[in-house]
């Protein structure tokens, strides 16, 4: 039988594998969009399961919210990343250097 | 349980600001007119302060079932972020023009943070909070994005955004395992729960952490403080001027209506995690401003230091902590509003006076400008008789009141730290000579200067005379606590 429990745990091991892909990742900034998305969308497993289990559709509604947020972040994340690359020519995470002190 | 139309009286001010922000939208799109969407954005912004004042009860009052509460710190909050971001446009309305970012895109998008702001601060629930959050912050990545030929800026708005959206995520992480454990997203209904029985404290305690670090990136407190110096440092002046002050408001409400509203039974909890952020922050801040020569990055480090104070504040616990720390965040807006409008208004075309260097002899021919910059200096100091010194003040009082003398001596030390390079700055424009080269500062706007003016003799005469605020501070605390 598959209890909440399971459904916690893959939850926070998708949640870790986004942190991590943020963290560890030194190439390509796609990739660390990515990771944004596959954070949130491990919380979005997490309400769902809590919201099954507890009976109450208040979790269910959050999840729709945090889908469309995301879509809108991702939006402005890719502009960012297309204005970026036309200033620099390059998407790579270990050229964003100029900010230093 | 209240009608439906009275919720929407309740909401007014912000349905009032959504209205003009896409109005302002429309007018862009038919009307080339600088001076009309500066204005219509002035005016909504003013009628939203009004909204707020006319719509406001004096005691809490929740709408839209529990999603949404108005309540006096609340309206305090408002009214300051209001009159915070009107500061920012007038301050900004010169450096815009400039570079011929004065557009209905601009203040469209410094409109819905203002939204943002407003929502963030009246929220009582996960979900309004987390929208009112994003919508915040949306706004603000676009913002620093917004002079698109710029590497710098480009690169600041790329890592705003990462660290940001990862903030978002750890919040809502911790907000979705909360709402685990109480089978509720309302924040007095999850107090309620946690209050009676806590099913797991480990659940609890994984929970407050990720909401706690995503709340200290939004502050900018350390050791989540990394994007505060590059954002500051890469945005145009402009931006980095409404970056700084009035979210900090609307962080401050986000931190009171998670941690007090929602997580007050797990006071003990979040305490410890909040006082080691701020001694973090205040080491940090102090330390690492001391090495900037880029006056913008040295400003962002010492709003990390400032942030640590905030948070000392809010971990008593305590009802004169909660008013110290409110009090804090109102003078270091209005501090910050002086400094970054300085900045962004001494800025000309091409160039923007950002270093230390630009500072260098200011007396010597702006010397009512470095006058009220050295006062804007000083009072961040803590020096008296300037607000910002009744700041720190205050905050130690509520600190020494819940037995944390420790805690009291840290930040004392560090202040006296800070003082330096805030005074050196003072010490550059009163008795350094000016570079060979004079830079040409551009044309000067009067109003830009009749505001900076009062912001300055505000910081002054609020030094002089503090007790209207501190009380302002303390009543609207103390009637909107539940």
């Amino acid at each position: 039988m598959i209890g909440v429990n399971h459904y916690l745990i893959l939850g926070s091991i998708l949640f870790a594998i986004g942190v991590l892909g943020i963290f560890l990742n030194r190439k390509n900034l796609i990739v660390l969009l990515m990771a944004i998305e596959l954070m949130l969308l491990a919380v979005n497993l997490n309400f769902i399961a809590f919201s099954h289990f507890l009976n109450d559709t208040a979790g269910q509604v959050f999840v729709f919210f945090i889908l469309t947020v995301a879509a809108a972040e991702s939006a402005i994340g890719l502009a960012i990343l297309v204005v970026l690359f036309r200033n620099t020519r390059s998407i790579n995470v270990q050229d964003l250097d100029k900010l230093k002190g | 349980m209240t009608s439906i139309s009275s919720d929407f009286v309740t909401a007014l001010p912000e349905i009032g600001l959504l209205a003009v922000a896409c109005v302002v939208l429309l007018v862009e799109a038919y009307n080339q007119s600088r001076a009309a969407v500066y204005l219509l954005t002035l005016t909504g912004l003013l009628l939203t302060a009004a909204l707020v004042v006319f719509t406001g009860a004096g005691v809490p009052v929740l709408a839209f079932n529990g999603l949404y509460v108005d309540d006096p710190m609340g309206e305090v909050l408002k009214l300051l972020t209001c009159f915070s971001a009107i500061a920012a446009v007038i301050y900004s309305r010169q450096f815009l023009t400039d570079r011929k970012m004065l557009s209905g895109d601009y203040l469209g998008l410094l409109l819905f943070a203002v939204l943002g702001m407003l929502v963030m601060i009246s929220a009582n629930h996960f979900l309004t909070l987390y929208l009112g959050l994003e919508l915040l912050s949306l706004a603000l990545y676009a913002m620093v994005a917004m002079e698109r030929d710029s590497a710098r800026a480009t690169e600041a708005a790329m890592k705003y955004f990462v660290l940001g959206a990862l903030a978002s995520g750890l919040l809502l992480y911790g907000m979705s395992l909360i709402y685990g454990l109480t089978g509720s997203l309302e924040l007095g209904k999850v107090a309620e729960a946690l209050h009676f029985n806590v099913k797991s404290e480990i659940v609890l305690a994984f929970g407050l952490v990720f909401i706690v670090a995503g709340l200290g990136f939004k502050l900018g407190a350390a050791p989540f403080h990394m994007w505060a110096p590059d954002v500051y440092h890469g945005a145009p002046a402009a931006v980095t001027l409404f970056v700084g002050t009035a979210p900090k408001l609307a962080a401050f409400a986000f931190a009171m209506r998670i941690l007090v509203d929602g997580l007050q039974p797990a006071h003990g909890d979040w305490q410890q995690m909040l006082a080691v952020m701020a001694v973090a922050s205040l080491a940090i801040g102090n330390i690492a401003a001391i090495a900037q020569t880029n006056i913008k990055r040295m400003l962002a480090y010492s709003t990390v230091s400032h942030m640590g104070f905030l948070l000392l504040g809010m971990m008593t616990g305590s009802l004169a902590g909660y008013s110290a720390a409110m009090f804090y965040a109102v003078t270091y807006v209005l501090m910050s509003l002086g400094g970054f409008g300085m900045v962004t208004y001494l800025s000309r075309t091409g160039a923007e006076a950002e270093n230390l260097d630009d500072f260098k002899g200011l007396n010597a021919h702006h010397p009512w400008l470095a006058a009220i910059m050295a006062m804007v200096m000083m009072s961040m100091a803590g020096l008296p008789p300037f607000v910002g010194f009744y700041a720190k003040l205050t905050v130690l009082q509520a600190l020494v009141g819940a037995g944390w003398i420790g805690l009291a001596v840290v930040a004392v030390l560090f202040s006296l730290i800070g003082a330096f390079f805030y005074l050196r700055v003072v010490w550059l424009m009163y008795f350094d000579t000016p570079p060979a080269e004079s830079p040409v500062y551009g044309q000067h706007a009067g109003d830009a200067v009749m505001l900076l003016s009062v912001n300055g003799l505000a910081i002054l005469l609020l030094g002089i005379l503090p007790q209207t605020l501190l009380t302002l501070c303390a009543l609207a605390v103390q009637m909107s606590l539940r």
